[in-house]
């Protein structure tokens, strides 16, 4: 009995499924760091993408490697070679004991203006085959501001649902209160170290009391960045106004179709009165054949929301430019009136 | 050995006496991480190492990757294909870096050493060995770099030297990201915009004192007076350019107006985002 009891038990334990504790933390090595940095700024403005690798355990997901990926051609036969070279670089890497596991991918900005289509399909790409995955953003235009802009990027759940059911509807948003906001979801990194590399740093460590990170922090001039901004900025309110015309556009094909609809109907009931009045049967009062029923497609707001995405963006990005800025000019004057 | 015949041993050197090694920290990074990861009989990492050779003749390694390698008391034997393929997949992303050398970890140069020394001179006319101590033995972590030098007698060729070069340890990129990430075993949160400007407003708030304890020591006689710091001091005060102060105040009052008006432009675009958001999805089809 006992032991029918255990065996019954292990297979309830079996069946339930284990409950995904939600991704809180993301951990990176600072070799990961330094190679996605290093990689970037070679490339720069190109933009470029490399993978991560790592190990997810519980509600922190650690990477401990990466590979950059080589430029891609617009080639067929480069496609195939591409995977050719991830798979190989996998090969190697498991050799000398690296973890094997794909965590997702990194990839470079300029100004920040990552948030396109593009990112949405890797995502859901990547989605399909790994329980849980990330995507890094780096910005090498930052880092001449003496920031390390670094961003780990997830997909939230809702928006993965909304999106393979492909139906972004007002209707359906409303259901799921999701917003522009809620597309992706910004997950705090940690920095983690080995204890040799830490003794190795401490120990190399230029004991200067001030370093290159604190020359670029001081600089003054950071106006050709806010300037680049506020381009990029009005770029995307017109793509925005774009799309806010596509959508009057439909509404005003909408009501016109509801308009022509309550007069055909109009039309067929005094039909009908006519009919009975003569003793033949009355008509449908529907024809799903006449075009004027025909459901318009509403038109898709996942552009709008990524623009909207990018444009908030824009605007954190200058306000942090700018309550830095307002720290140096507030040091000069102090210093001036000394 | 006939009388007043004389052969010397000569050490060539020309050829290393200006030769010297920069290495960015990310080898560092991943040699230590390969070492950490290295198979459990193994005692010793041994790499390729990647980069370039800059026009004054410094070699510049940039890159490195660990070739998995089995070592007894006679012989050394080293995975080739493995080295082949990585050098191929390295070379799809950058095909500017090549093979510089080789590196291994552990104090002193060993006698399989030389033996990988030849195989990696065969790639390269004149690779570097680079040596990373990860024991520690001296009390702290040494890196060293070498060349093989011939030693020759007369026109005989006896055998080869490691002959030390000097090496080039700055970290400049390592500074960009922040030493304190770097450093610790974990570091909490990257820190934010503001969080990094008032760090490097308190070190140039340390300088500043230090300066002035310096030249008040200096006037009080307590120190010797060093011409040349005096000297750097004085371009450095007379370096603040020369406004007049409603000049000044203008400069400054006109760049914070600037400022401002971006910060209000900013928070227009987003209110209307928020308004457009609510008109866009609160809109019933009827």
């Amino acid at each position: 009995m006992a032991a029918s009891s255990t065996a019954r038990s292990f297979l309830q334990v079996a069946a339930t499924e284990e409950v995904v504790s939600p991704l809180r933390v993301v951990q990176i090595e600072g070799l990961v760091i330094l190679k996605i940095i290093k990689h970037c700024k070679e490339f720069s403005p190109a933009l470029v993408t490399g993978q991560l690798l790592g190990l997810d355990v519980g509600s922190v997901l650690e990477v401990t490697n990466c590979f950059p990926f080589p430029i891609r051609e617009e080639d067929e036969e480069i496609e195939a070679d591409g995977a050719n070279y991830q798979l190989e670089m996998m090969r190697c890497l498991r050799e000398v004991n690296v973890d094997n596991n794909t965590v997702g991918w990194y990839q470079s900005t300029i100004l920040g203006s990552y948030q396109t289509v593009e990112l949405i399909e890797t995502f859901m790409n990547y989605q399909e085959n790994i329980r849980r995955c990330v995507c890094i953003i780096y910005d090498p235009s930052r880092s001449n501001q003496g920031v390390l802009a670094l961003k780990a990027l997830k997909l939230s759940d809702s928006f993965m649902e909304l999106y393979r059911a492909n139906s972004f509807t007002g209707e359906k948003l409303r259901e799921k209160n999701l917003s522009w906001v809620d597309i992706f979801e910004e997950i705090p990194i940690k920095v983690s170290n080995s204890a040799l590399i830490s003794a190795f740093m401490t120990e190399l460590e230029s004991d200067t009391p001030v370093t290159q990170c604190d020359y670029d922090r001081l600089q003054l001039s950071s106006n050709p960045y806010m300037e680049r901004n506020m381009e990029f900025l009005i770029e995307c309110m017109d793509d925005l106004s774009m799309e806010q015309q596509k959508f009057q556009y439909h509404y005003r094909n909408l009501s016109r179709q509801q308009a022509q609809q309550q007069s055909w109907l109009q039309k067929r009931r005094a039909e009908n009165m006519a009919r009975k009045a003569a003793g033949e049967e009355p008509l449908p009062e529907e024809d799903p054949a006449n075009p004027i029923f025909k459901p318009i497609p509403e038109p898709s707001r996942l552009e709008s929301f990524l623009i909207t995405n990018q444009i908030s963006n824009y605007c954190n990005q200058i306000n942090g430019v700018a309550g830095q800025s307002f720290n140096r000019l507030y040091l000069m004057k102090a210093l001036h009136d000394n | 050995m006939a009388a007043g015949d004389l052969t010397v041993l000569q050490f060539s050197t020309q050829s290393t006496a200006n030769l010297t090694a920069k290495v960015h920290p990310l080898v560092i990074f991943n040699i230590c991480d390969c070492y950490v990861r290295r198979p459990d009989q193994a005692e010793r990492v041994i790499g390729t190492l990647l980069g370039s050779v800059l026009p004054d003749g410094t070699v510049d390694i940039r890159n490195s990757y660990a070739v998995p390698h089995t070592e007894s008391a006679e012989q050394v034997a080293l995975d080739i294909e493995y080295h082949h393929n990585m050098l191929v997949s390295h070379q799809k992303v950058n095909p500017k870096e090549v093979i510089v050398g080789w590196y291994s970890t552990g104090l002193g140069v060993t006698g399989g050493s030389a033996l990988i020394h030849d195989f990696y001179s065969r790639e390269v006319p004149n690779p570097v060995h680079l040596t990373v101590d990860t024991g520690f033995r001296n009390g702290e972590g040494t890196i060293r770099a070498y060349v093989s030098v011939n030693l020759s007698l007369g026109d005989r060729q006896l055998a080869a030297q490691f002959q030390e070069i000097p090496l080039d340890l700055r970290m400049v990129e390592a500074e960009r990201v922040g030493f304190d990430i770097l450093k610790t075993m974990a570091a909490d949160k990257l820190p934010t915009d503001l969080e990094g400007m008032e760090v490097t407003m308190q070190r140039l708030l340390a300088l500043i004192d230090d300066i002035y304890k310096y030249v008040d020591d200096v006037v009080e006689g307590r120190v010797a007076a060093d011409n040349s710091i005096g000297r750097f001091i004085s371009d450095t005060v007379a370096a603040l350019p020369k406004l007049t102060p409603p000049a000044f105040d203008k400069l400054v009052n006109d760049s914070l107006q600037d400022q401002l008006l971006l910060l209000y432009l900013s928070s227009i675009t987003r209110t209307q985002l928020g308004l457009a958001e609510k008109l866009n999805t609160a809109a019933q089809i009827l």
